[in-house]
């Protein structure tokens, strides 16, 4: 019994933490909002580290590693709240892991693993709609129709659209029929575009995996969250220690220190939440669809409650956009509401546990 | 990440199942059915033979399995209350030979129950303020004072204390911890009736009590630091995910068979709402007290997740209760007290006992402090962790 990362998976957290800690402060998170297009650079160092490869077999050049191994690597990239198209690219590379032939695995996924081929997922369809059972788009080889809330669509490589009955098929990023209009995204580290197809060539995946790769992609949000999260707690207690008042650090008054203390509270106990829902993922597959569920409503639920109380801890300077502090609620904001709000799934949940 | 308990676990297991088959059924005489629990290795399993225990190598794991049988073939584990749960622990790291001997094994089988004597009128969460005074006059110490919220004092023998026996030293220097008969001319015990209708605890007056000199652990002004261990010991016994998941199960039958306008509550969109999010809170507490076992066992200790126990689990209780509250509608007006067979207006007293959980062994204030000094390394500002 072990319910615990274990030395190798820690050691490679850490390195990735250290990474970031680096290369991405908060000014250079703050730094894609601020810009107009994709900030793809930190992206593409993290390729350079490998970390394109995880879960990618090593016989097109990955590590062969499960979803946990992944999930706690999108942990300090939340906390960093690390602009770029991570999460697309992963989900993306998942997708043809889990529904590609063989052939397609190896045509598509030793580019995927370096980066040198960026992916990205087309899921949503209307309003609220991203599960697998609700995806309309349909088609053997052209497909028409639009696709909603696509991450980082322009420049990229290959598009993982989602089907009817959960298939996945895959377009080209230059193909033919293909419409991109960028929208105005919340989280200006995760840009947002409506991507249209009118009568675009599309290569089916044999497996009809869709609602696995959503299930992946709750897990690695919720990581996400849970990394922002945490780094919102540190954030208000570092400040709290150092802000004087009435002569005094802020953080040595109550009603502070019990604000604090509750922020803590909703977020540590919440990393198991996300262990264990990767570990079944990879592990026991039916067991990960309510545990990916739970993981993802609680955690992004409990991300965007900690960033305001944040930002409140600051006061005045917490409000400005030149500190910063608001990255992390705007991508709190994303955390929620991409792949369907907590409400949304605990009703799933309620279902699927025939309640 | 291994979830598996392993195969020696997993036989172990098995045994402990053969043994609860073979001498556990209802109605089983329960003295001679943990004295067969101890003989087994399964009882008292941190505690010396001589003392009455099963003495044996600690072992997380095989505790929980213990536990998880136990409970699942509903059979009597250890006795319950401060005697076993606080005393016994800390006569066994502090204690002399004499007091262990006297005192532990009859703790251990129930013979001997035991009081807390902790709490003052003016001392609660400030606990080292206590007034209480004890005296020694002639190879005794004479007490004088008050003691309040102590539980089941009438049912109980006697009585560990805080006694402030140093009057001209600090306050945290000037306490020591003295055991007492509560049976005696100088003590008066007077009922206390809570907000549930029941009367667990009670007042406890000294006038000239008195109990004899070596009956102190430690040593004088001591008290304070061997009471620390105690109250550690308490922490710890609340953390665990059993009573958490006991209320959530509670409150989903609840759902199930009440109806709210006709229909089962349990299909109302915002009941199946509340239920998810109180689900993943509740796996939260179990994952937590998973990552908190598996690091003791790798002799990291449980961290910080473990001074997050006693506010998660409070909390909890707080939001099962205000959940079934709203599915019991007008039945809550109907009161559990004196009522031969409450129906779900029994969920009036968890209400109400949900309360004792967020003020006892500490109150939520005091864990909100806990963690924001302990945890999060922020400035003290006097008031108590």
């Amino acid at each position: 019994m072990r319910f615990d990362l274990d030395e190798q998976q820690r050691a490679f957290q850490q390195m990735v933490a250290d990474y970031l800690e680096t290369e991405c402060p908060k000014a250079r998170a703050l730094e894609a909002h601020d810009r107009a297009g994709a900030d793809l650079a930190i992206w593409e160092a993290l390729m350079e580290l490998g970390l394109g490869g995880i879960m990618v077999p090593e016989e097109q050049g990955g590590l062969g590693l499960g979803l946990l191994d992944l999930a706690i690597i999108a942990e300090p990239i939340g906390r960093f709240a690390a602009p770029g198209p991570f999460f697309d690219h992963a989900l993306a590379t998942l997708a043809i892991i889990l529904a590609g032939s063989e052939e397609q695995k190896a045509r598509w996924l030793p580019d995927m693993a370096t980066g040198k081929l960026r992916g990205t997922v087309a899921l949503a369809e209307e309003k609220g709609v991203w599960t697998a059972e609700n995806w309309t788009l349909d088609g053997e080889a052209r497909i028409s129709g639009a696709k909603n809330h696509v991450l980082h669509p322009e420049g990229a490589g290959l598009l993982v659209v989602g089907l009817k009955g959960g298939r996945l098929g895959v377009v080209a990023g230059d193909a033919e029929g293909l419409a991109v209009e960028m929208l105005p995204s919340t989280d200006g580290g995760r840009q947002i575009g409506r991507v249209t197809f009118s009568e675009a060539a599309i290569e089916l995946l044999p497996r009809a995996e869709g609602a696995r790769l959503v299930d992946a992609g709750l897990i690695l949000l919720a990581a996400d969250a849970f990394g922002g999260a945490s780094a919102c707690v540190t954030m208000a207690v570092d400040y709290a220690r150092e802000r004087e008042q009435f002569g005094k650090p802020i953080g040595s008054f109550q009603a502070v220190k019990h604000q604090l203390a509750d922020m803590a509270l909703m977020v540590e106990p919440s990393v198991g939440l996300y262990w264990y829902a990767a570990h079944a993922f990879d592990t026991d597959p039916s067991s990960a669809r309510v545990a990916a569920r739970l993981a993802k409503s609680h955690i992004t639920e409990v991300y965007p409650k900690v960033a305001r109380r944040m930002i409140e801890a600051h006061g005045g300077i917490g409000y400005t956009w030149e500190y910063g502090a608001h990255v992390w609620l705007k991508r709190a904001l994303f955390d929620q509401a991409y792949l369907g709000m907590p409400q949304a799934h605990r009703a799933r949940v309620a279902d699927l546990l025939e309640w | 990440m291994d979830l598996q308990f392993g195969p020696e676990h997993e036989s172990f297991r098995a045994e402990v199942r053969d043994f609860l088959g073979a001498n556990w059924r209802r109605g089983t005489d329960v003295a001679e059915f943990r004295a067969k629990g101890v003989a087994a290795g399964y009882l008292y399993r941190n505690i010396p033979k001589r003392f009455g225990g099963s003495e044996q190598p600690a072992d997380i794991l095989r505790a929980r399995i213990i536990a998880e049988e136990f409970a699942r073939a509903k059979a009597p584990v250890e006795v319950k209350g401060n005697g076993v749960q606080m005393l016994v622990p800390t006569l066994l790291e502090r204690g002399e030979a004499w007091q262990q001997e006297r005192f532990i094994a009859k703790t251990l089988t129930g013979e001997y129950k035991w009081a807390q004597g902790y709490s003052e009128p003016g001392s609660g969460s400030d606990l080292a303020s206590l007034r209480t005074r004890g005296e020694l006059k002639d190879g005794q110490w004479v007490i004088n004072g008050q003691k309040v919220w102590t539980s089941y004092a009438r049912e109980c023998h006697y009585m560990f204390a805080l006694i402030r026996t140093e009057p001209d030293a600090p306050k945290h220097q000037g306490i020591s911890y003295l055991l007492l008969d509560l049976n005696q001319p100088g003590i008066d015990i007077r009922p206390m009736k809570q907000i549930n209708g029941g009367n667990d605890f009670n007042e406890v007056f000294f006038d000239n009590a008195v109990t004899p000199e070596n009956w102190i652990v430690g040593k004088r002004g001591e008290g304070w630091n061997v009471s620390k261990s105690l109250l550690k010991h308490e922490r710890n016994m609340l953390g665990g995910v059993d009573r958490s998941e006991a209320l959530f199960n509670s409150l989903l039958k609840l759902a199930r068979r009440t109806t709210m306008g006709g229909e089962p509550a349990i299909k109302a969109m915002w009941v199946r709402d509340r239920l998810a999010a109180l689900k993943a809170e509740l796996e939260a507490q179990r994952y937590s007290s998973n990552i908190q076992m598996t690091r003791e066992l790798a002799g990291e200790g449980g961290g910080v997740l473990q001074m997050m126990n006693k506010l998660a689990q409070s909390n909890y209780a707080a939001a099962i209760a205000e959940a079934a509250n709203i599915l019991i509608e007008d039945e809550s007006l109907i009161s559990p007290m004196d009522n031969p067979r409450p129906g779900n207006e029994r969920w009036v007293n968890q209400y109400m006992n949900s309360l004792a959980a967020a003020i006892a062994g500490g109150t939520s204030n005091i864990q909100r402090n806990i963690i924001a000094d302990r945890v999060l390394g922020l400035p003290r500002d006097g008031a108590g962790a």
